[in-house]
Formats: structure tokens, sequence, C-alpha cells
């Protein structure tokens, strides 16, 4: 008879923690992003469209080597990081808040953008007439228009965020109880034969990410006017 | 008060479309100034130059004695502070708002107003409404009540009657007529429809290929289309091949030579005898001949069709006469048919 050792948690909730700041992240930093591809005619924009799409097609252990000489201890940004901070960002915690959003913003950038330029700009222009500033109009007009859209992004993102391993596990580590995230969790299960374990995470990871893209689909279903006159 | 724009844009060609210049000098007072014109001739493009929303490559656009966009000395002032109503097609109403928060986002703080808005535009029982559970009608009048309370220094109208029937449309001139009056400032309308340009145009230009080709009081316009491509635009004209045979200052007339007959016309003191053009004649100045009238035009008889107005009659040479149904009864099994063109009514085009 199989006795199983009691299950630790924390890989989940630190996945879930990861996940909801690199999600808050994504739609901050992403959606400005988004805004300024779709909205803005700058010199240089096919090349920042460019780089925002190049973590999709290069390997988690290049995105990662490229981070840990971006914010390693050694870097500008790393000095400044653990300056204000008190600690460096590689091998801790936040780390895989970089790896998440970096896995998982790209995606939702160029569908945000898709999403944003799919307002209609009749209102956008409707708003300006009437007085608003293009601060005004964005979060009165072109945001709510888009908010549909943009949460649907928002579970992808926070999905994809649960599951990034590459590019974590470079510059985060696989530190039990520190920086094990629960994809990182399931790999060490399966190293050193835990099975019962792997099951476990392997079915929350599946049934979250299951439900996620249900509740995203959802979300992106356009509504239809209740009534007309 | 009034517009003065001088307005160029190049854009350039894309795997759909060509490239096309608009290059236009728009002058317009208080009232309303209609821009008449085929499709991509520039109207709409006009429009979004004047209310900030397209840069112009060069120009200069004043409106109310406000510098609104100078390129020469960089001045671009931006939409929101250019205070131009606009009116789209669709009317762009914020989906995700009631009619009243519509009103509200452009006048924020002022209850009163948007109350006396709702009452004056009939709309104070659909104030809580959203716009997809308004009628076509409805929108339009939210639209216009949305502008209103803006307080906007130019009115610009896209095409706001497309796709309304005719009521519909009746109401909204209807609206439209009072406003000139109750805001004072010049109004811009793009339209295609020869109804709206006569009914609401207290002066029209025709853009044609991204340059005004004709501007004028409506009469002046509607009375001497300046060409053959103008005048058919329009759809209101006949037009036939003419050729002066005469001219006569002294009788303030000349005489002209149509599909083998000759009739009096206007004096042309800028044409020469023997000149070939058109002659031009509104289809409402052409009547059928009665006993003892003169300058008559024998025309064959090639067709009729029903129309609002009675039988439309189609001769020879694409003519066109609406006479009653009376008058049809009159005139049916005959080949021919005797017109009168009323000399006045005449316009040679050279």
């Amino acid at each position: 008879m199989n006795t199983y050792s009691p299950v630790d948690w924390f890989p989940l909730s630190l996945s879930l923690r990861v996940a909801v700041l690199s999600t808050a992240l994504v739609l901050s930093v992403g959606t400005a992003l988004a805004y300024l591809l779709s909205h803005k005619e700058f010199r240089g924009k096919n090349l920042l469209d460019s780089a925002i799409t190049l973590p999709l097609v290069l390997p988690p252990t290049v995105l990662g080597y490229y981070l840990l000489v971006l914010v390693g201890r050694a870097s500008p940004l790393g000095r400044v990081y653990e300056a204000v901070f008190g600690q460096p960002l590689v091998f801790t915690w936040p780390a895989a808040v970089v790896a998440a959003f970096l896995h998982s913003a790209p995606i939702y950038i160029k569908a945000a953008r898709a999403v944003l330029e799919g307002v209609d700009y009749h209102y956008e222009w409707a708003a300006r007439s009437l007085g608003a500033s293009e601060w005004r109009t964005f979060w009165r007009i072109t945001l709510p228009l888009a908010r549909r859209g943009l949460t649907s992004l928002g579970m992808l993102s926070f999905a994809r965020s649960l599951g990034d391993f590459g590019v974590t596990i470079m510059v985060a580590g696989n530190i039990p109880g520190r920086t094990q995230t629960l994809s990182v969790a399931i790999y060490d299960a399966v190293e050193s034969g835990n099975g019962h374990l792997a099951r476990i995470f392997v079915s929350v990871i599946s049934i979250t990410a299951l439900a996620l893209l249900w509740s995203s689909t959802y979300w992106s279903q356009p509504t239809r006017p209740s009534s007309a006159a | 008060m009034g517009i003065d724009a001088r307005i160029v844009k190049r854009l350039p060609a894309t795997r759909a479309t060509a490239a096309f210049e608009l290059n236009i000098h728009l002058r317009a007072d208080a009232g309303i100034t209609v821009l008449f014109g085929s499709s991509g001739s520039g109207k709409t493009l006009t429009l979004n130059c004047l209310a900030g929303f397209v840069r112009p490559d060069e120009g200069r656009i004043v409106v109310n004695d406000e510098l609104y966009f100078d390129a020469a000395a960089k001045v671009n002032r931006s939409p929101q502070r250019r205070h131009c109503g606009y009116i789209f097609q669709d009317h762009a109403l914020f989906p995700h708002m009631s009619i009243r928060d519509n009103l509200l986002f452009a006048a924020p703080d002022n209850d009163r107003r948007i109350n006396e808005l709702l009452e004056a535009f009939d709309l104070t029982s659909l104030a809580a409404r959203k716009p997809a559970q308004l009628s076509g009608g409805q929108k339009q009048r939210a639209a216009l009540a949305r502008i209103m309370i803006s307080e906007p220094r130019l009115l610009l109208l896209d095409e706001p009657t497309r796709g309304l029937d005719i009521q519909l449309r009746e109401s909204f001139y209807e609206l439209l007529r009072q406003t000139p009056e109750r805001l004072q400032i010049p109004i811009v309308l793009v339209t295609h429809q020869i109804d709206e340009c006569l009914r609401l145009g207290d002066s029209i230009c025709f853009v044609e290929n991204g340059r005004i080709s004709q501007a004028g009081s409506r009469d002046a316009v509607l009375a001497k289309p300046a060409s053959v491509e103008i005048a058919r635009s329009f759809g209101i004209y006949n037009l036939l091949p003419a050729e002066i045979v005469a001219l006569d200052p002294r009788r303030n007339a000349s005489v002209l030579h149509i599909a083998g007959q000759e009739i009096l016309g206007p004096p042309l003191p800028e044409q020469r005898s023997g000149d070939r053009g058109f002659l031009c004649i509104r289809e409402s100045d052409v009547a059928v001949a009665a006993q003892g009238e003169t300058n008559r035009l024998t025309l064959g008889i090639v067709g009729s069709n029903a129309s609002p107005h009675g039988i439309r009659v189609q001769c020879d040479s694409q003519f066109c006469i609406t006479v009653s149904q009376a008058q049809w009864e009159q005139l049916r099994g005959s080949v021919h048919l005797e017109v009168v063109l009323p000399p006045a009514a005449v316009h040679f085009i050279g």
C-alpha cells in the first residue's frame, strides 16, 4: 500500500502570486504599448512591433540568457534594482514575475492591438470633437469599448503566466519554498520520481487553464442588445 | 463669422486605392454650405481636416477668425480645441452609455441644460436608454442634441440622413433648418442626395476629384452648372447637344440648333456663333407645349415610368419630362412629344 507525503502547496501559491502580478503588469504596460501601436504613427513603429514579437519566436533559454545579462547583479539595471529593493532580482521570486511577463506580454500586446484597432474610430473622433482630451477619450470611450476583448486577453495572459517554465528556471531558478513555481515543481517531481505530486500539480494547472480559457472565450463573445425600439 | 480654409492633403497610393490629392479653397459663411459630389471626391476628407482628425500637408484653416491650422506657421489646433460639432453617418453615439450620459460626456455638470435639450429634442422618456435601443430617427435627434450641448463653433455633418426613410429625413431637415438660427454658426453638410442639397443648402460647393469645381449660392449654382459633369451629377437637368447658330445681343437672345430644330436661348456674350456644347435646362422648367406657345422642341418618346410627381416620360437624347396623369392620358399612343423650353431657363454649357 502506497503512502503519500503531504502536498506542499507553496508552488501553487507562488504561481498564483506570480501570475497575478505578471498579469497586472501585462494589462498596464501591455495595454499602453498596444494603444501606442494601434493609434500612433511614429518612426521605428515596425521595429518596436518586431521587438515585442521576438520573445514569441526565441527559445526560452535565449530569453533567459538575455534577462540574466539585462537584470543580473553586474548589470546597471540589476544594480539599480538591488539599490532600490535591497536584494538582487535574479534567483528571487520577483524574477519569476519578470519571466512570466515576458512569456505572456507579446501575445497580449499583439492581440490587444487588434482589439483596440477594432474600436470604431468614429466614437473616439466624436469624443475628441466634443472637447475630450486623448486621455479622457481613452479612459471613457476606447477602454470601455475594448473591455470585453482586453478582459478575455487578460485571462489568457494569466493562464500563460501560470505556465512559464523555461525563462523562469533560467532567471528565478528552482529553489523549493522560494522560487519554485508550479511548472518548475512538476519538472522537479517528475525528475525525482514523485508521480503522485506531478499528477496533482498537472491536474491543478490543467483544470485552472481550462477554466481560464473557457472564461476567456465567454468574455470574448460579443453582446447583443437585449431589445431594440 | 465663417470658414476660410485652404487645404492640401495628399494620400499615397495603396494596394487598394490610387494616389489622391485634395486641393481646395473653401469659403463659407454662417448658414449651411453643402459639399456635393460623387463618392471618393474628397468631401469627407475635407470635413476631417476641418475637424482636426486629419492633418493637411499644406494650407491654412481659419474658422470664425480663429486660426485652426497653418502649415507654414506650424499651427495645428487639436480636435478638442476646435469646438467642431461633427455628426457622422452612423451618429457615433457612445454605445456603452445612456443617452443622458452621452450628453453628460459633452457637458459634465450641466444637468439643467441637458434636461432642456432632452425636452427640446423629445428625448426625455428615452434618456436612460442606450443607443442600440433607439430607432434611427431617435438616434439622430440624440446626436444633434449632444452636439448642441457642446456649443460648437462649427457644425460638420457627414451624410447624416443616409439609410433613413423619407419621414425621418423630413424631420431631420426641419431640425437642421432651425439649427443655424439657434446657433449662428457655419454648417458644412456633405451629401450625395440632391433633395437634401436643395432643401438645406444656402450655398453649394461641387467637389470633383479633390477640387472644388464650382461654388456659389444654391440658386446661382443650380441656375448655371459650370460643366456637363456637374449638371449630370445633380441629376435634375436635361442635357441636349446644341450648336449656337446665331447670337443676337440686341434682342438679348441666341439661337440654338438642337436635333435639327432651332430654339431661342439666352444671351451668350462669351460664346461665338458656331460654338458647340450642351443645352442645359432643369426638368422642372420644361413643360408640355400648349397651343400658341413658342420655343417648342419636338422629341420622340422612348418610354415612361411612374414617379412620385406623376409620369416621367423619357424621350430621345435622354431628355425627360414629368407630366401629370391627365397629360399622360392625352399623350398615350403618341410617338412624339412637343415641349416648351423657356429661354430664360435655358443654360448653354460650352
